[in-house]
């Protein structure tokens, strides 16, 4: 009894070490975030003028424009395309299946460098000039592996039979598709979805590579600032943990919420 | 009766195996066909082809004289209800039976009587709003049923459709079936693999085994005379053996020669015989046709299933007088229960 009440206390002892180690440096980012002295190590105080510079910087602002339109384009893109291959997949040969699925694995087992430099080679090789396209493209078909990714075990868990009981009772195919496998799946597109912004909106090795012509997301402006000391970063890169946050806060309640109204009402 | 449905000739393969080696069956109005055989036989198959969700590769389907084989599945007046059913989990019982008719833009004020007249045919009244993921397997069943129904097809599709319930549901369940096709009045094919439930219920039973049809024909049919040695095993147990027909109405077996009711052979033809344990009747050594000595008998409920050692074989008897262990007995049987069947199947 004493040997497992010691191994509890050390296992928590170690939950808490490995916690620690993981979210002290950004705990420390947030605080000094706040400080109200360029220093980033001695406290001077409370105060959102780090905040402040950022909403006046026009750098900064276009920065946020630009994450925020490339996150929810390309997840949207991604979250259709993905969604459409995913239910393909699971109507097709076992052998189409498995190609399919590794291809679909090697973007995200590889590394992200090595995706990176081959998109910027691909899109110099096509004369595609680097910017805000080419930016946007590597965004959608770097998240829609993970868009598949989520969906597949969804499908994979349905009825076989479903969509052929729609058409039997009348439904086209398109029907079949909206109105029985669509809204069997919408948690799984909705996580795939969240994910895909995610992807998205942090994204920084990828996009670094492929973007030109001045246009920055906040992690490169980020890493372009961090060049010389600027607090600002610290307040930018609060405000992206924020949104990361919050995401996966949703990608892990929502879940629960539609658990919670299949309940009978009776 | 009206000719319906007709497969001609229907071959279907996957990879390298056929599954069906050649479907001739004609199927009329208002007919409760069985499709029966053993697990793997093509039943599922024929079925498919039929629903139009996979197509023959060879062969021709016609239904009300028409060819339908590249008809799609919403094209063809013909509903299933599928052997899991394939509810729609994120509708309520009011909305999956509803599907059909929303997609046929029916208004839902007519939608609202034909559903509300489903519930009342399959007793599921006041179960409208309930999700279908909280009904029993007899109530989903009868779901799928309705949903299938209200769409008044012509033909009405059932695979296996009990098989996932318990016994006494499964009874109940073939009563209320039998009597729902009469009121609608359609024609249903229905799947099983359990004889019993293709005699109690069926018009007509199609006895499959490995992609062929084995014997068409009415329950009695079937049960009375099995047309090869496949059908009378698969139809109940029985008392199958070989003999030699020496003449029209002569056959002999285990030495002895018997008088008989079938004819049409040749002359001393080999062929398998039948004798259904239920039609044996135990007697005195003296009286028996054939003689032996009790080995086992075990009370199954309304009869004893005995089985006598004679010279030749075990002899499997239903009987509802008790008997002795190891007592020596006679066999007797009318002529009339010895089932004469050739060896090549078809007479
Ligand atoms: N899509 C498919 N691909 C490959 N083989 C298949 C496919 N569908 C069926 N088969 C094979 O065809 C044969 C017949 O299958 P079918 O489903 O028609 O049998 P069944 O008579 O309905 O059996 P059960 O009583 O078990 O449902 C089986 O051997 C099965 O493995
Ligand atoms: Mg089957």
């Amino acid at each position: 009894m004493v040997g497992s009440k010691k191994a509890i206390i050390s296992s928590i002892v170690m939950i808490g070490g490995v916690l620690l180690f993981f979210y002290l440096p950004i705990l420390i980012l947030m605080i000094f975030s706040f400080n109200d002295s360029r220093s980033l190590t001695s406290w001077a105080g409370f105060s959102l003028r780090w905040y402040q510079d950022l909403l006046s910087s026009r750098d900064v602002a276009s920065a946020v424009t630009t994450t925020i339109i490339v996150a929810l384009i390309s997840t949207v893109v991604a979250t259709f395309v993905g969604t459409l291959t995913a239910i393909g997949l699971s109507k097709s040969k076992k052998i189409v299946k498995d190609v399919v699925n590794s291809v679909n694995n090697l973007p995200i087992l590889n590394p992200e460098i090595v995706t990176a430099i081959g998109m910027m080679l691909l899109f110099s090789a096509m004369n595609i000039p680097r910017g805000y396209i080419t930016l946007l493209l590597a965004h959608i078909s770097f998240s829609i592996p993970y868009v598949i990714l989520t969906i597949l075990p969804k499908l994979r868990s349905l009825d076989p039979n479903l969509a052929e009981a729609a058409m039997d009772l009348g439904a086209t195919p398109w029907q079949a598709l909206t109105k029985v496998i669509v809204p069997q799946i919408t948690p799984g597109i909705l996580a795939g979805a969240l994910i895909a912004f995610t992807m998205s909106f942090d994204d920084f090795v990828i996009s670094y590579f492929v973007t030109g012509a001045g246009v920055k997301n906040i992690s490169i402006l980020v890493y372009t600032m961090s060049r010389r000391i600027n607090p600002s970063i610290n307040a930018l890169s609060t405000l992206m943990v924020l949104v990361i946050t919050i995401v996966l806060v949703l990608i892990n309640v929502l879940p629960m919420f539609k658990k919670k109204e299949r309940m009978p009402i009776e | 009766m009206k000719k319906l449905i007709e497969f001609k000739n229907i071959v279907k393969g996957f990879d390298d195996t056929i599954v069906l080696k050649g479907i001739n069956l004609t199927i009329h109005e208002n007919e409760f066909v069985t499709l029966l055989g053993p697990s793997g036989c093509g039943k599922t198959t024929l079925l498919r082809i039929l629903g139009g969700f996979i197509e023959q590769n060879n062969g021709e389907v016609y239904f009300d004289g028409i060819e339908i084989s590249k008809l799609p599945p919403y094209k063809r007046e013909i509903n299933t209800v599928f052997q899991r059913y394939a509810l729609f989990p994120h509708m309520n019982v009011y909305d999956n039976i509803a599907f059909g008719l929303r997609i046929k833009k029916t208004s839902e004020e007519i939608i609202k009587q034909k559903v509300e007249k489903m519930l009342r045919l399959v007793g599921l009244v006041g179960f409208e709003k309930r999700a279908v993921t909280l009904l029993s397997g007899g109530q989903q069943q009868r779901v799928a049923i309705a949903r299938a129904l209200v769409n008044e097809p012509m033909v009405l599709l059932l695979d296996e459709p009990l098989g996932a319930l318990d016994l006494k549901l499964r009874k109940e369940m073939q009563i209320e079936l039998k009597k729902i096709q009469k009121e609608v009045g359609i024609t249903f094919i229905y799947v099983t693999h359990d004889q019993e439930e293709a005699l109690t219920m069926s018009d007509k039973i199609v006895v499959m085994n490995e992609g062929e049809i084995q014997q068409i024909g009415t329950p009695t049919d079937i049960y009375n005379e099995p047309e090869n040695r496949f059908v009378a095993d698969f139809i109940g147990e029985s008392n199958i053996l070989e003999g030699i027909m020496h003449d029209d109405y002569v056959v002999s077996f285990d030495g002895i020669t018997f008088d008989c009711v079938d004819y049409g052979f040749h002359d001393n033809e080999d062929v398998d015989i039948v004798i259904r344990p239920e039609d044996i009747d135990i007697v005195s050594v003296e009286q028996g046709k054939i003689h032996g000595q009790v080995i086992s008998s075990l009370f199954k409920g309304v009869h004893f299933e005995v089985f006598v050692k004679s010279a030749h074989r075990e002899w499997m008897i239903h009987t509802t007088d008790p008997v002795v262990i190891n007592d020596q007995v006679g066999l007797s049987f009318y002529p009339e229960d010895i089932h004469v069947m050739s060896k090549l199947g078809a007479y």
